[in-house]
């Protein structure tokens, strides 16, 4: 009796010990904490979550500081994998920091444009060209649809348009012939 | 002089069905029925980026002007069908499963059928580059179905020959038939079209591979090859399996060489075009005609099943029309039973990829019966002829495990269909496949977008960071400056002084002197 | 949503494999009732409903459409199955129990149709083994076929003492586990064991009538040359080399191959595409696993026959041997 508690301290020091000394041997340098959850992060940079940028908010997931269901532009399928990436229970966007809206673009009315370059310098991503006094627009490829220069326009020419569904990017759709209810 | 065939795994015997529309000559279209209404030509036909449209409404257009320039290199141009005036360019609905539309092309035939003033290609003087050009402008592309531009394969390359061009006449789906009755009808522009390209890719052999279902096609061939006496054309006759008219199973049965997924083929030493497409580069380079039709065939839920030559953007209805189509007739599949597409509409137009217009019916196509689980009895797997598992991505797709599904090598899926034509639990695996494979390119598409985005924002960060720091030294040089002038200014300061002073001493004095006098 | 390529599909079901799995049951249930009477019929009978109601109770409650499913006769495999491995003087409710726990526990928890891995009748078998090890090893002796001696084993009060007999491989490790009686294998069959009664009177048979069937569904390509090759060629390879090494301590191959459960086991569950390995070489070695394991546990295990053991060790092993085994995609073969 005795001799099997002892043979089980034993080998729990001994596990305990090599363990121990495996965290300290194959510490993992760095934080590839934040590298994942930055991946997974759509990079709007567009700041709804209360972060300036995406990284700062996946540094602040990463502390435990923020939740994971703040993104609206990653929607249900970025919390989802958020939710696996940390072994947590995926939960629906928190509603304060916006609704999942369709991907869109932004597009510059060009009669409306007055050329104040306010919109350039919002951009996060450098995506809308032009100069002081002249027609600035949006280069629809890389803008990634933060909304960001809608705010500072001040004549209002900036709207957000719809991704419209083309031939090229048209998703085949998960089969449905499933015989899953007896009613059906 | 039989040749050393080899074999592909897999691979399955569907009926055939394709004596129905062997029995009549290949019509022209606009011999035989009232011109169209219009034509509505997409811009864009091929793999590739889409052609940007080079005509406005209300222009006028001759048969053969290009109306679409090609975007790039990956790209191909696209011509007008014939003469009349362009109704509109705009989005219409296209010949595709999706019921998208994209931007199209609209001609209002004049009836003259009027051809713009075209010229043989000199393509014998020219350098490959300029020959690679005249047919991407030719508007040349691959018709077997997979309309991938044809200038971008007409290429010997690394080592600077093939070693094996492969002309692909096996033409494995059920129904259809273009092939069969234009190698029939017309094997002198085949062969020519081969010993073309035999030419440009500088290749040692040419092997013509028909399935030899086809013996009146294979017998006619060779015929042609003899009264043309052209040199280094083989033709052989292939065992009759589906799919063994796929690039990848053709090239394996006459070479031996299995070209894998993502690879070239040209790497190998081998490369694969159609006998339709062997035919549209002899008229284009020995004519200057640039593509502008294609044969294909009308079959299934049809009276009168047989075979046209159809010009781009005509309405798939009219040409069913001089078939008639039976009352209980539900859709029109473009390409044949195994891997053809459900249109959206009847009246969408011929495009480059409509070898056949397939007439279905409920009674002629069932709808599939209900999907059962899988039990992994290995059917698939025996059918498959790319050696695949396709259960195994099945349940990856279906589960959208996508990382374990691309391990599985899905990309190697030619979605053939043999699976899912055996498979007993009568699960649609091929849409489990397309499905998978749709989400993996768009998920790939998001990520490179995050990614340029990310590096967009980094360096943008950077570049605030990097300003800042330059108006601070800036700033700090002007300070500097400022200071500088300050104490010059100090210093002139003084000396200002000191002229004001001796100013006001030089006045004192006058005024001492004026006051003593 | 409307159906896309292909249009058109062979014209196989799921429903005509398993019917003709069952059907190549049927010469070895006939020639099982040869020699030990009517019984098995009553068995099978019985296995049929309680897996047929079993399933449907199961796909009610998992809002699954009953009549597909009930239609598709994997139940009516598995019952079978389970018939044709018990005893059939077994009580009812042993087989009957062991019938829903096959179909409810084993099929239906992990998912139903497709979706098990473990073989369900191979379970019901082990479990009833180990639970009832008396019952399961009381066989009727060979030639008693009286239909009312049985009805009332199967139904009734069980004095059933006359009734049964050592099955050959009972009798063999018997003998042999036995020191002081100093038995040999030839000492314990006699020695002029001749055809007939190789495997014991009777069981060659029956084996006989699962190889006839199981030839048939390789005919029929419903099941692939390689497990019954591999399993049978292993098993008489080891009985082979063991016994040429030792005559006395190890029964011959010629034995091993047509005695208990081997031809079964051989065509008819190693052959199981939803528990077994599905690569071509994965076949291979999943049915020599299963025969070599099955010769271990014949000649030093505690249990009379080790197909369902065997059987169930190597369904463990199936997704790694699958992993491992993935033939080489078309035009990666070099690589």
């Amino acid at each position: 009796m005795i001799s099997a508690l002892l043979v089980m301290a034993l080998g729990a020091v001994i596990l305990g010990a090599a363990l121990g000394y495996a965290a300290v041997r194959f510490r993992v340098e760095g934080d590839p904490l934040v590298e994942k959850i930055d991946g997974i992060l759509p990079q709007t940079q567009c700041g709804q979550c209360g972060f300036p940028g995406c990284r700062p908010y996946a540094e602040a997931i990463a502390r435990g500081e923020a939740d994971i269901n703040q993104c609206p532009p990653g929607g249900e399928e970025g919390i989802k994998k958020l939710a696996d990436l940390l072994g947590r229970e995926a939960k629906p966007l928190s509603g304060e920091h916006g609704i999942e809206k369709a991907k869109s673009v932004a597009v510059i009315v060009e009669n409306l444009c007055i050329g104040c370059t306010l919109c350039i310098q919002a951009c996060p991503v450098d995506a809308i060209v032009g100069a002081a006094k002249q027609m600035h627009t949006v280069i629809a490829t890389q803008c990634t649809g933060c909304e960001l220069c809608l705010e500072p326009c001040p004549v209002d020419c900036i709207v957000m348009e719809p991704i419209a569904e083309s031939v090229e990017s048209w998703k085949w759709q998960y089969p449905v012939f499933e015989i899953a209810r007896r009613s059906a | 002089m039989s040749r050393r065939l080899f074999n592909f795994n897999g691979g399955v015997k569907p009926p055939y069905n394709k004596e129905a529309s062997l029995g009549e000559a290949i019509a022209d279209f606009f011999a035989v029925a009232p011109m169209p209404a219009e034509f509505v030509i997409p811009l864009h036909q091929s793999v590739g980026g889409p052609p940007h449209p080079l005509v406005k409404a209300g222009e006028t257009v001759k048969k053969g002007q290009l109306i679409g320039g090609p975007d790039g290199n990956v790209s191909s141009a696209v011509h007008a069908s014939t003469s009349g005036r362009v109704k509109a360019v705009e989005m219409r609905l296209m010949p595709h499963t999706s019921g998208l539309s994209a931007l199209c092309v609209v001609i209002e035939p004049d009836g003259k059928d009027e051809w713009i003033d075209h010229a043989p290609v000199p393509w014998r003087s020219m350098s490959p580059g300029e020959v690679r050009d005249a047919l991407r402008d030719a508007g040349v592309v691959g018709l077997g179905g997979a309309v991938f531009p044809s200038h971008l394969k007409v290429n010997p390359g690394k080592q600077g020959h093939l070693d094996t061009l492969v002309i692909n006449g096996a033409e494995c789906e059920p129904f259809i038939t273009c092939d069969d009755m234009q190698m029939r009808q017309r094997p002198d522009g085949i062969i020519k079209g081969a010993a073309i390209l035999r030419d440009l890719t500088q290749a040692k052999q040419v092997l013509i591979g028909i399935e030899d279902n086809k013996p009146e096609a294979v017998a006619i061939m060779r015929a042609a090859v003899d009264r043309l006496q052209a040199e280094r054309i083989e033709i052989v006759a292939v065992p009759t399996r589906y799919p063994a008219g796929g690039a990848k199973q053709l090239i394996r049965v006459l070479t031996g060489i299995e070209v894998a997924h993502g690879k070239r083929s040209t790497d190998y030493g081998v490369q694969c075009f159609n006998t339709g497409t062997a035919h549209a580069i002899h008229d284009a380079l020995e004519l200057g005609r640039p593509m502008i039709s294609r044969i294909l065939t009308v079959a299934g839920n049809v009276d009168r099943p047989r075979n046209f030559e159809v010009r781009f953007g005509t309405p798939m209805n009219d040409v069913v029309a001089l078939c008639g189509a039976r009352p209980d007739s539900d859709r029109y599949i473009m390409g044949g039973p195994m891997m053809g597409y459900r249109m959206p509409a009847e009246t969408v137009p011929v495009v480059k990829a409509t070898n056949c217009i397939l007439v279905g019916s409920k009674a002629m196509f069932p709808p599939p019966p209900p999907e059962m689980p899988c039990i992994r009895c290995g059917e698939c797997a025996k059918a498959c002829p790319s050696d695949l598992a396709p259960f195994e991505l099945f349940w990856f797709s279906r589960a959208k495990i996508f990382g374990k599904a691309q391990e599985y090598h899905l990309f190697d899926c030619i979605e053939c269909g043999c699976c899912a034509y055996v498979c007993p639990a009568n699960i649609p695996l091929v849409d489990y496949y397309r499905f998978a494979k749709s989400e993996i390119w768009a998920r790939e598409n998001e990520k490179s977008a995050a990614d340029t985005a990310r590096e967009r924002y980094e360096f943008r960060l950077a570049r605030e960071e990097r300003d800042k720091a330059e108006k601070a030294t800036r700033l700090a040089a002007k300070a500097a400056e400022t200071k500088a002038k300050l104490a010059e200014q100090q210093a002139g300061s003084d000396a200002k002084k000191d002229l004001i002073a001796a100013a006001a001493a030089r006045v004192a004095d006058a005024e001492n002197k004026t006051n003593a006098s | 949503m409307q159906a896309n390529s292909p249009f058109f599909r062979r014209n196989v079901s799921i429903q005509g494999v398993m019917l003709k799995v069952l059907a190549a049951l049927l010469p070895a249930i006939a020639v099982y009732v040869w020699f030990f009477g009517t019984a098995i019929l009553i068995q099978i009978a019985l296995t049929s409903i309680a897996a047929l109601a079993g399933e449907a109770l199961i796909l009610s409650l998992r809002d699954k459409p009953v009549a597909i499913f009930l239609s598709d006769g994997s139940a009516l495999v598995t019952a079978w199955l389970i018939a044709l491995t018990f005893p059939p003087i077994a009580p009812w409710w042993l087989t009957v129990t062991a019938t829903l726990i096959a179909i409810i526990v084993v099929k239906h928890l992990y998912g139903g149709l497709g979706q098990n891995p473990f073989n369900p009748a191979m379970v019901a078998f082990c479990l009833m083994i180990v639970a009832y090890p008396q019952m399961m090893s009381q066989w009727p002796a060979v030639g008693f076929t009286d239909f009312a001696a049985q009805v009332a084993a199967i139904f009734g009060e069980r004095h059933i003492d006359a009734l049964v007999m050592a099955t050959p491989l009972d009798a063999l490790r018997t003998g042999l586990h036995t020191p002081e009686a100093h038995a040999t294998v030839a000492g314990i069959f006699g020695a002029g064991a001749s055809f007939g009664n190789i495997g014991g009177k009777g069981w060659e048979w029956i084996a006989g009538g699962y190889l006839l069937g199981g030839l048939w569904l390789m005919q029929q390509r419903v099941i692939s040359w390689r497990q019954p090759v591999a399993f049978l060629g292993t098993l008489m390879l080891i009985a082979g080399i063991a016994s040429l090494a030792a005559p006395d301590r190890f029964a011959g191959p010629l034995f091993h191959a047509l005695t208990g459960g081997a031809m079964l086991g051989a065509f008819f569950i190693t052959t199981d595409p939803i528990t077994g390995a599905t690569t071509p070489r994965g076949k291979l070695i999943f049915a020599a696993g299963v025969a070599a394991l099955v010769w271990i546990i014949r000649t030093f295990g505690a249990y009379p026959d080790g197909i369902a053991f065997a059987t169930l060790l190597m369904n463990i092993c199936v997704p790694l041997i699958d992993m491992a085994t993935q033939p080489p995609v078309f035009g990666h073969k070099e690589d």
